[in-house]
């Protein structure tokens, strides 16, 4: 009951902050709701026994990831950019859209029932703890998963490099 | 569950690994000798034929578990995306010059989303698909973008990037509600559990099923997630263009097929309609709205669309007859949109892009040769006989007629009839008008291999479509 509690109270504000960082027109106040999302995503972890990723959660992403962006906000100059006018004319038929299909994904919730369980019931995760769980996992059957994120990070920096580099230099 | 780890259970993934090892190198070779860009393209060029060497000669099997197989099926599509690797570096020379791009990362890049193909086509999880589809598409955002003082190139690759992330999360957003319902990620496991319980009915898997589909559709650029396409080509460098309208498409209906081949066998009834719907909007919207282009890569980006519709008729007929017809239409519709882009890359010079279809007019008496090219490919995305693009055409069209979709393929055949006016007006411009200003067009070695191993294969499949099409076929064995 306290652990329904819990996830109830941690999905509302997810829910709720993630709406306010869509729709916020000042871009620090985007941000900091993402921070309070990622806390509060950090506690459905722990809420699943899951402490690591919890730890990992708070570490990376609001610690670094999050830095990270309050940096930028800070270089750019966004004052003219906030007000701009919609790209969209059709912005109502993209809103009747997207209610309808909200109205689906919610509609089929009820049906939903959970499928075969897999080899780590919360005994056997509490047993191996999870951190050392996981790091088995990741190691062995999901190596090649694992392997191509780390291409992925590499594109991700040499993509950075290349769109940031000033042309001129490159040329001379 | 664990097994004991050797280098040989990496056999499999070889062709994969040296590719990215050489997409690793490519870096390194710009940095120590940046003077030297000639042979960034042909390490590229090397490694893309070393690969495809390779694979034919690869034992099929399976590595890491059962998340990756390499069998014929992905063979067959893993040629089709080095080949428009291949041709693209072949492309690109002359372009990079003219256009004075000159990163060296071009190649890189390029290599690695390749790479990122390769995994998605031989994946067997939902989750390398997934990874696979990110590392293809990652790439390709910042090669989409490689113009940076064209504020269309910026555009197109801003639009690409968030509309992709869009895409992605549907698909992340249907692969959460397939994982949990069934318990796996592994196309095997899900048709397992579907056919051991009453599942398949439940409307959380159909609207998960659907998602996934959609995140797919979208990569393939089919009408209605067609949005992005003209834009994109538009914007991007014309050899990235031409790349992104072959390898990425592969790859995307080769996990389409695979997806639906291996995860849900048993319930073609439903997803032969959807697809019939999606074929069908791909045709309508690719056909009717390339009519009143005024520009050559917009016009190839929704004849692109109408193709994606073409392809899909031989998945929704759900027969290996229908499989085969798509992957040689696949193939096929490389050699001649590689060609038809190759010379819109000979029209490009220094300042005048002549992208519009004003220019193409006389292009006849100026210059013979690019006109007669231009002319074997438009007939042949037409689909007028002897070219390729009839024979890959009819096959599909059979394939689905013999899977009893009757009124789809008059459709499709009404549709295809409505595409040859756009395609047919500019072989008109190129031989009714009169020029309008004198240009010579230049060959370089690269751009002349490229036109003539197209116009070599659109000729040669039109006149001999055997070799192909058993190979298609026998490619599918292993299901």
């Amino acid at each position: 009951m306290v652990n329904q509690l819990l996830f109830l109270y941690c999905a509302v504000v997810i829910i709720g902050t993630g709406l306010v960082a869509v729709r916020a027109k000042n871009p620090v106040y985007s941000v900091l709701s993402v921070m309070v999302l990622f806390f509060h995503m950090a506690g459905l972890y722990l809420l699943l026994n899951a402490e690591f990723l919890a730890a990992i959660q708070i570490i990376v992403y609001a610690g670094a990831i999050l830095v990270l962006y309050l940096f930028v906000l800070f270089l750019v100059s966004l004052r003219q950019e906030v007000k701009i006018e919609r790209f969209i004319a059709s912005h109502g038929v993209s809103t009747v859209v997207s209610v309808c299909l909200g109205a689906c994904l919610l509609a089929i919730i009820p049906s939903f029932k959970l499928g075969a369980k897999g080899q780590y019931p919360v005994e056997r995760i509490e047993q191996l703890t999870h951190t050392k769980a996981m790091g088995l996992e990741l190691y062995s059957n999901f190596i090649l998963p694992f392997e191509i994120a780390g291409l992925i990070l590499l594109i991700a920096v040499i993509g950075g490099l290349v769109l940031a580099r000033n042309e001129k230099e490159v040329n001379e | 569950m664990n097994m004991p780890f050797t280098l040989s259970t990496l056999v499999p993934v070889l062709p994969e690994i040296f590719l990215a090892c050489m997409a690793t190198i490519l870096i390194v070779v710009d940095f120590l000798c940046p003077r030297n860009r000639e042979m960034l393209a042909q390490l590229a060029l090397f490694s893309a034929f070393g690969v495809i060497f390779f694979l034919f000669y690869q034992e099929p099997g399976l590595a890491f578990g059962t998340m990756f197989i390499a069998d014929s099926y992905s063979v067959f599509f893993k040629v089709i995306c080095l080949f428009g690797m291949l041709m693209t570096t072949l492309l690109s020379g002359q372009y990079l010059k003219v256009e004075q791009i000159r990163q060296g990362e071009y190649y890189s890049l390029m290599t690695f989303s390749v790479v990122g193909m390769m995994f998605m086509v031989s994946a067997a999880d939902l989750i390398v698909v997934y990874l696979g589809l990110e590392l293809m598409a990652l790439s390709i955002y910042c090669l989409v973008g490689l113009l940076k003082s064209d504020a269309r190139a910026n555009e197109a690759s801003i639009k690409y990037f968030l509309m992709g992330s869009f895409s992605s999360a549907i698909l992340l957003y249907g692969i959460t509600l397939l994982y949990g319902l069934t318990g796996t990620t592994d196309f095997a496991g899900i048709a397992k559990y579907c056919s051991e319980t009453d599942i398949l009915k439940n409307p959380a898997l159909l609207t998960g099923f659907v998602l996934i589909l959609c995140g797919f559709f979208f990569k393939v650029g089919a009408a209605p997630f067609h949005f992005w396409s003209p834009d994109i080509y538009q914007g991007s460098p014309t050899s990235i263009t031409a790349f992104m309208s072959v390898a990425p498409k592969a790859a995307g209906f080769a996990v389409i097929g695979r997806f639906l081949l291996m995860a849900f066998p048993e319930s073609h009834e439903q997803w032969g309609s959807l697809l019939v719907i999606i074929s069908l909007l791909s045709m309508a919207v690719g056909n009717i709205i390339a009519i009143s282009q005024q520009n050559v890569k917009r016009m190839l980006a929704y004849s692109s669309i109408a193709h994606a519709g073409y392809a899909l008729l031989g998945i929704l007929a759900g027969t290996s007859e229908g499989y085969s017809a798509t992957m040689s239409y696949l193939l096929i519709y490389g050699f001649m949109n590689m060609g038809a882009f190759g010379v819109v890359i000979l029209m490009c010079s220094k300042g005048n892009r002549r992208e519009s279809l004003e220019d193409y007019k006389g292009l006849a008496k100026s210059n013979p040769m690019a006109a007669l090219l231009m002319l074997i490919f438009m007939f042949s995305l037409t689909g007028i006989p002897p070219t390729a693009g009839f024979v890959g055409k009819f096959y599909l069209l059979k394939a689905a007629l013999a899977a009893g979709y009757t009124w789809t393929v008059i459709i499709a055949v009404i549709f295809s009839a409505i595409s040859a006016y756009f395609y047919l007006r500019v072989i008109r411009y190129m031989y009714m008008d009169e020029p309008q200003d004198e240009f010579i067009t230049q060959y370089s070695p690269g751009l002349t291999a490229a036109l003539v191993i197209s116009a070599v294969g659109v000729l040669g499949i039109g006149i001999l479509p055997g070799s192909i099409f058993d190979w298609a076929a026998r490619s599918l064995v292993c299901f």
